[in-house]
């Protein structure tokens, strides 16, 4: 039930900023006020199993990433050390098309988190930035398979792929 | 107000030409995918960003609404972008195609 409402919030919310400016009551008009209300009502219901898993034996409720803590950890961490991170790399990624100099390679990183949401996060903050992307993740100790553009070493620590991606994951998820 | 509008809408269309021309550069769909889902997704940022400066700027109901979608799509477009580039990543290993010149392949090692 509250994985069921959690959502419909959510999907209430992303309504209203849809329709904003459309009418008298606040900001909207009241017939979009109502079908949001009824359309987000029937998005949580289909959609609640997918976006709150249920729990399993050793993992925390997914239910602690509704903290507004964990929210703002992401919002800085979206403009501030990923977007920087991002910048970079496309100016590196931007001299390698030009001179096509690459080493390219698979490696394996274990960045040691503990839940689906984190290695989620950090999958896509990796796939995100230039020159990294990737490819497979092992199920069982949650390492990832990398495609890295420009390999200098065979066998490389977190940090060398990603940067401090891992430990603002860990922040936001864990 | 302009100018700024046109620097964004510069580094954007720069980093998106670059990107569609790396595609005939490189040798593999590894490699290409780096350039085809990423630099066009940062250059989406600033192109995007332009328009919401615009709208902002111009006031008035309709333009704020078309800055507010933009953010909306900006959001949307950060989520989906990673995730299609993975699937694309993930299946073409799946199906049997080796990255060309790997000087490491820990995928292959594995299975």
């Amino acid at each position: 039930m509250p994985a069921f409402l959690a959502t419909s919030i959510v999907a209430y919310v992303l309504y209203l900023i849809l329709t904003l400016f459309t009418g008298r009551v606040g900001l909207w008009s009241a017939g979009e006020l109502i079908s949001g209300a009824v359309l987000s009502l029937i998005a949580g219901a289909i959609a609640y199993r997918v976006s709150f898993e249920k729990e399993r034996a050793g993992e925390k409720s997914s239910m602690r990433l509704l903290n507004p803590l964990r929210l703002i950890y992401f919002l800085l961490y979206l403009i501030g050390p990923f977007f920087i991170a991002m910048a970079k790399a496309n100016l590196d990624v931007a001299y390698r098309v030009i001179t096509g100099r690459i080493r390219p390679g698979i490696v394996r990183i274990s960045p040691g988190l503990k839940t689906d949401f984190g290695i989620t996060l950090l999958a896509n903050s990796i796939t995100l930035t230039p020159g990294t992307l990737s490819v497979d993740v092992d199920e069982d100790t949650r390492d990832l398979y990398v495609h890295w553009i420009n390999v200098k070493d065979p066998e490389p620590s977190c940090a060398e792929v990603c940067g401090n991606f891992a430990d603002w994951a860990r922040r936001i998820a864990e | 107000m302009n100018i700024l509008i046109y620097i964004l809408f510069g580094i954007g269309l720069a980093f998106n030409g670059l990107g569609s021309f790396a595609l005939i550069r490189f040798p593999d769909v590894y490699t290409r995918l780096h350039w085809a889902t990423k630099c066009t997704t940062f250059g989406s940022i600033f192109t995007t960003a332009a328009v919401i400066v615009y709208g902002f700027a111009r006031g008035g109901a309709a333009y704020h609404t078309l800055a507010i979608h933009s953010i909306v799509a900006l959001i949307a477009l950060l989520i989906t972008n990673p995730t299609g580039a993975h699937a694309i990543a993930r299946a073409t290993y799946r199906s049997g195609v080796k990255p060309k010149f790997a000087v490491v392949d820990k995928l292959e090692e594995k299975s």
